[in-house]
């Protein structure tokens, strides 16, 4: 089997950018260069390796060569593998979701929020049902914030309240009467087994069948959540990884205008 | 050991005495209550186990988990106002006056044939001969379990030598578990930790039987620790070296799971109030009594406990707040010691968790790390890996572990919870541990003996950055004295998160302790006698 190591290029690939065939690159552009690593359920020997090129081949990698096999058990053995990918896709038929097209920052959020508005946003933020993570809702909220981006809590023109982790999704609600919110603003940092997602939509769930879901912007945020998800989950915006503070604030503020018609 | 980075012993000495003080106040508290938990335990202890009939689901709401009958039977105590005398004294008058075991008379009360409390009274003196049988069974149990490790690790080449290596499984089904910490202890795990399933904290009883249903981690219960410490047993033999499994002594069961923990033979507990309260808002009041217990029985059955300073850094932040954990260390050694647990049971934590970005931030790491050591000489100390500053990155992350790695070996940090290059993604795949324990031993082995090579420049950025720590430490827990832990608490000054005193989650269960109350668990196990 050809290795493909001492090829630098194949003679005959077509090197203009065409991104309706859009491919991987790796040092030459249409390369489809890729890399993986995965385990296979068996012994580290010669048919295994065979096994993880048949697996590489069937994901489209043309020319697959494994770096690495590696025995982690017995039965357990862990391949790198590299290869080209035959596929490509049309880039320029690609629509995607964006919850803003340019973010604020905070002062300029809150000079937005003081002009538009004229008084504070008030957001309410859990890391709902059985989490008992707070890292999401924290890195958002916190006065300090995350990698450089000051959380709402130090927003001139924002009032925020940080319920914490394992908030019921009722209590939830309740507080969020009580100080008459404009956002609440949930984070689901468990997502095994699709937890999140159950618990998202009972929020929302509960809030229809209380008659609140229009009071209120209600967002979502988590690693694993994009804001595709969290818009067919029936939420107004979605805040996934690398997002920050600054992105949620300027959604809310933005959207909040909006429906004021302000 | 001299110390490298010149510390100043009378600052030390201070920072020890305002801890002790603080621990003292808060120990007289502690003496005169009781809680819910602590008597459930008491109950365990005795031989109650099993659940009763009545319908309780679980966390998902779809199986019934039955109620556990340590709690069928306090709940009856706490229903006819009786708590406050404690468990052993109405099943010890049992005990006197129908001749029955414990676990007969809890299963009479949950059928409801038995009311403790309209039994005819025995003296003092009765029912502690009733208990007596019992109260020497359940310690033997756990004297022997503690016998059966220590007979191992001495058949196998005794103790370990450097870092132990600490690897988490989390697939929330036991037998899954099974399968993972094997093949992890096969790569070179020493210590493996369950992880327990999101809410389990909160839970104010343990699960019964082996559960294959958790979210985020595996429920711990006897059964599970039971199944999952004979598969270590197994593939210790096979390996000639012995596996430790570490599980979680907090949340609102705290005494509970050390007694279960105690019985099936666990080595490593996380066992920290100061982390309830914090981060799971978990009362204050109410889990200092339940760890004062629960580390009275990790003492006896020498298990190492870990705290949870390092969780202080995933909010607060770790250069400006590195002092809270060196405060929060002495607090927690000092209540260990009160507790009966020798300093070589004290898995005190911290984390190596500053941000990349800060320059010389690695030379704060290793100043914090070589400080801990210096000052708790004789502790197994925790050190946790990065986590807040994983990005997604996995190649950068595999860095960031190795410089971990390295300050580990530099210091000689005990309990390594070994980093994952896939942290902030998903669980560890098999393939991530193995990298990281390849990473982990690779620096292990080439940096062994650097630390003994390495001296730090007097004056230097370290010397200077462990005097300033060790300095605002002190003066912290200077203020906390005057203050007293609970008003600290109450002002946010741990992880900037404000907890209040009679806030948070099962106050309801803390009773005053009436006159002739009786733990006489406590009382022998403070004689001491666990270590062999």
């Amino acid at each position: 089997m050809s290795s493909g190591l001492y090829q630098i290029r194949d003679k005959d690939l077509d090197t203009t950018l065409d991104l309706t065939r859009l491919k991987p690159y790796g040092d030459t552009m249409n390369d489809g260069k890729v890399q993986t690593s995965f385990t296979l359920p068996v012994k580290n020997d010669d048919k295994g390796a065979a096994a993880a090129v048949l697996l590489a081949q069937k994901m489209g990698l043309a020319d697959p060569n494994v770096a690495l096999r590696q025995s982690l058990d017995e039965t357990f053995t862990f391949y790198v593998v590299y290869g080209s990918l035959t596929h490509s896709i049309n880039y320029n038929e690609i629509v995607v979701q964006t919850v803003t097209d340019e973010t604020m920052d905070m002062h300029e959020t809150d000079e937005f929020l003081q002009e538009r508005l004229g008084r504070k946003l008030v957001v309410i933020g859990a890391s709902t049902g059985t989490d008992a993570h707070t890292v999401g809702i924290d890195a958002i909220m916190n006065r300090k914030g995350f990698a450089g981006h000051y959380g709402l809590e130090r927003y001139e023109m924002i009032e925020a309240y940080n319920l914490g982790s394992q908030v019921p999704n009722e209590v939830f609600l309740q507080k969020a009467a009580e100080v008459k919110a404009d956002v609440l603003l949930v984070s689901q940092t468990v997502t095994q087994k699709d937890v999140h997602i159950q618990n998202l939509t009972e929020l929302i769930e509960l809030a229809e069948a209380e008659g609140v879901r229009e009071k209120y912007i209600m967002c979502c945020g988590g690693a694993r959540v994009t804001h595709a998800l969290a818009k067919e989950l029936g939420y107004d915006a979605g805040f996934g990884a690398g997002t920050y503070a600054d992105d949620v604030a300027t959604f809310c503020a933005k959207e909040l205008a909006r429906r004021l018609g302000k | 050991m001299e110390s490298k980075l010149n510390l100043d012993l009378k600052l030390v000495e201070e920072a020890r005495a305002h801890a002790a003080r603080v621990a003292d106040d808060v120990q007289q508290f502690i003496d005169g209550c009781t809680t819910v938990a602590v008597e459930r335990t008491i109950c365990r202890l005795m031989g109650i186990d099993g659940v009763g009939g009545a319908d309780t689901p679980d966390i998902t709401g779809e199986n019934n988990m039955g109620v556990p009958l340590p709690n069928v039977v306090v709940e009856h105590l706490t229903d006819k106002g009786a708590l406050s005398q404690g468990a052993a004294f109405w099943v010890g008058n049992a005990m006197a006056e129908t001749g029955k075991d414990p676990q007969a008379i809890a299963e009479a009360v949950s059928a409801g044939q038995l009311d403790l409390t309209a039994l005819p009274a025995h003296s003092e003196a009765e029912i502690r001969a009733a208990l007596a049988p019992v109260v020497k069974d359940a310690l033997a149990k756990i004297k022997t379990r503690r016998q059966r490790r220590e007979d191992f690790i001495a058949a196998h080449g005794g103790e370990k030598d450097g870092p132990w290596i600490y690897l988490i499984v989390a697939t929330g089904n036991i037998y899954e578990d099974i399968t993972q910490a094997t093949a992890a202890a096969r790569q070179g795990a020493d210590v493996i930790a369950v992880i327990r399933t999101t809410g389990q904290s909160l839970l104010d009883y343990v699960p019964y039987g082996a559960t294959t249903e958790g979210f985020g981690g595996t429920y711990a219960t006897q059964e599970n620790f039971r199944l999952m410490r004979s598969a270590l047993d197994k593939v210790g033999e096979e390996l000639g070296r012995y596996i430790r499994l570490c599980n979680y002594c907090s949340g609102l069961c705290m005494p509970e799971i050390a007694a279960m923990g105690a019985f099936e033979g666990l080595d490593v507990m996380l066992n920290d109030a100061l982390y309830g309260i914090l981060f799971r808002d978990i009362n204050m009041q109410r889990t200092l009594v339940d760890q004062s217990f629960s580390r009275a029985i990790n003492a006896y059955a020498g298990v190492v406990i870990n705290t949870g300073e390092d969780n202080y850094l995933t909010t607060a932040d770790a250069v400006e707040e590195a002092h809270t954990v060196l405060a929060s260390q002495f607090l927690n050694e000092q209540f260990a010691l009160r507790a009966g647990l020798p300093e070589e049971q004290m898995g005190l934590g911290h984390a190596f968790e500053i941000d990349p970005a800060v320059e010389n931030g690695f030379l704060y790491e290793l100043a914090q790390a070589q400080m801990a050591r210096e000052i708790f000489p004789k502790a197994p100390l925790k050190y946790m890996p990065p986590t807040k500053f994983m990005t997604g990155n996995v190649f950068r992350g595999q860095v960031q572990d190795a410089l971990f790695n390295m300050v580990t070996i530099l210091t000689g940090q005990k309990i390594h919870l070994l980093g994952m290059m896939t942290e902030a993604i998903h669980t560890p795949f098999l393939s991530d541990r193995f990298l990281a324990i390849e990473n982990a031993q690779y620096i292990f082995r080439t940096m062994q003996d650097l630390g003994s090579e390495l001296v730090f420049k007097p004056g230097g950025i370290m010397e200077t950055r462990a005097h300033d720590v060790l300095e605002k430490a002190t003066r912290l827990l200077g203020e906390i004295e005057k203050l007293g832990l609970f008003e600290t608490l109450e002002k946010g000054v741990f992880a900037d998160i404000k907890r209040p005193r009679d806030g948070g989650k099962g106050l309801d269960g803390v009773t005053a302790k009436a006159p002739g109350y009786l733990n006489p668990f406590l009382e022998e196990m403070q004689k001491g006698g666990g270590a062999a």
